[in-house]
């Protein structure tokens, strides 16, 4: 498809890869790069890149898989509002996510109305031609959160009555802030996420270099656009400079998208959200603000059971970066995709799904 | 689950654009991307163009792609 389709190439990775062992053998110590978003993790397991890379490269999955971190409580509310006979639209990543022994795709099953959709307009479209309450659940990233912004936009204009949202949005700068002080993870650089900087622009990330003295790239989502953004970020560490480089810039801008982030900040406000893993992280969800609460299905009163989680799945720690998902002692036993424990195992870019697939056989 | 794909805006009407890759053709809303252009490419995410490729960076990138290709042979590594 044109100019696009020359944006990777097997054997410019191969000579990245010889300037990466080239410039870790530089190093004497273990190198620890945190790839933040589930694409990036997802693309690093397909081509194996791990296998490819010096020892002393470590790459660690981060927490930028929207439907990892999200809590099982919202699953709980969720189910509790289908059970109340509300149309249920959501992404299809969220159907298997396992809350105890339930998942809204077992409550399809037995009857509720639940349906997937590809974006919150089809989800939009529902409510004009229905009777019901449709709620769209809300999940994602600064990637997906202008889209749910134009479609509330649009259901405003259009004065549809009968479309709410159910926000678990979630913004990236605060897990990252967490994630860049820990004195126990001592990660050496990020690869940012090259989706969400889409909307919210590459100079977002220079307080990790200037606060944390972290260097880190924003990276697009080839097996080379990965392998270039290790290679800078090594050179920053051999030369002693740290920064925040933009190593995606055919598609982000230092500034983001500047209509988006108007929509997001007309529509929706801060608040303290639950991740997965980290628990409440102050001012890190998005709720809608106060004049657009009659799109607020968060609002709706139902009652739900506290959720459990299935003893001894590791998410958590696998989304803080603390163990690779193959030191969970359920991987590929009790857990697997089709059988998931853990939501880390559901989305296809969970880190425990990405390493299950295509990873674990050529570690077994 | 911010997978975004790159299409090419082939058609559009006000803010609703057609976009084609590899002969499939899909309606998008262009509200995040209003300066899109017919023949631009645009990347796709959950129904929505949420950014314009800029050709020039990205014939860049391959400029430094083709770099890499005779990286080994130039520094005496393999
Ligand atoms: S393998 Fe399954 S049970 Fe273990 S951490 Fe991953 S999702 Fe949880």
């Amino acid at each position: 498809m044109g100019f696009l389709d020359s944006l990777d190439d097997p054997t410019a990775s191969k000579n990245v890869i010889k300037e990466i062992v080239r410039l870790s053998s530089k190093l004497n110590k273990p190198f620890k790069i945190m790839e933040v978003c589930g694409t990036h993790t997802q693309t690093i397991s397909r081509y194996g890149l791990r296998k490819l890379l010096p020892q002393n490269i470590v790459l660690i999955s981060g927490p930028g898989c929207p439907v990892c971190v999200t809590a099982s409580s919202y699953i709980e509310k969720a189910i509790a509002l289908a059970r109340k006979n509300y149309h249920i639209t959501t992404f299809g990543d969220l159907m298997k996510v396992p809350s105890g022994t339930k998942s809204l795709e077992k409550e399809k099953a037995e009857g509720a109305q639940i349906d997937v959709v590809y974006s919150p307009l089809d989800a939009l479209k529902i409510a004009k031609s229905s009777k019901s309450q449709i709620i769209f659940l809300a999940v994602g990233f600064e990637t997906t959160i202008p889209a749910v912004c134009a479609t509330i936009q649009k259901a405003n204009e259009e004065n549809i009555e009968n479309f709410k949202i159910l926000s678990a949005h979630k913004i990236i700068p605060p897990p990252l802030r967490i994630l860049a002080s820990d004195p126990e993870l001592q990660i050496d650089g990020f690869i940012c996420p090259g989706h969400v900087s889409v909307i919210i622009g590459s100079k977002v990330y220079n307080f990790l270099p200037s606060e944390f003295q972290k260097g880190c790239v924003v990276s697009g989502f080839t097996a080379l656009d990965i392998l270039t953004s290790i290679k800078i970020l090594l050179e920053q560490k051999v030369n002693g400079k740290l920064g925040n480089i933009n190593n995606y810039k055919r598609v982000v801008k230092e500034n983001g998208n500047p209509f988006a982030l108007e929509l997001i900040e007309k529509f929706f406000e801060k608040e303290d959200a639950v991740w997965r893993g980290f628990g409440v992280i102050p001012k890190s969800g998005l709720k809608l603000k106060k004049e657009w609460e009659k799109f607020d299905g968060g609002l709706i009163d139902v009652n739900y059971d506290e959720p459990e989680d299935f003893k001894g799945c590791r998410c958590g720690d696998v989304l803080k970066g603390i163990i690779p998902p193959k030191d969970c002692p359920l991987m590929g036993k009790i857990c697997t995709p089709s059988n998931p424990v853990g939501a880390c195992m559901v989305s296809s870019e969970g880190s425990c799904a990405a390493y299950f697939k295509y990873e674990r056989n050529s570690d077994v | 689950m911010c997978l975004a794909v790159p299409m090419k805006l082939v058609r559009s009407e006000k803010s609703i654009g057609v976009v084609e890759l590899s002969g499939i053709e899909r309606e998008v809303s262009l509200d995040l991307v209003p300066e899109a252009k017919i023949g631009d490419y645009l990347l796709i995410h959950a129904g929505f163009a949420i950014s314009i490729i800029d050709e020039k960076e990205a014939k860049e990138t391959i400029e430094t792609i083709r770099e890499y290709l005779s990286y080994g042979e130039e520094n005496g590594v393999s």
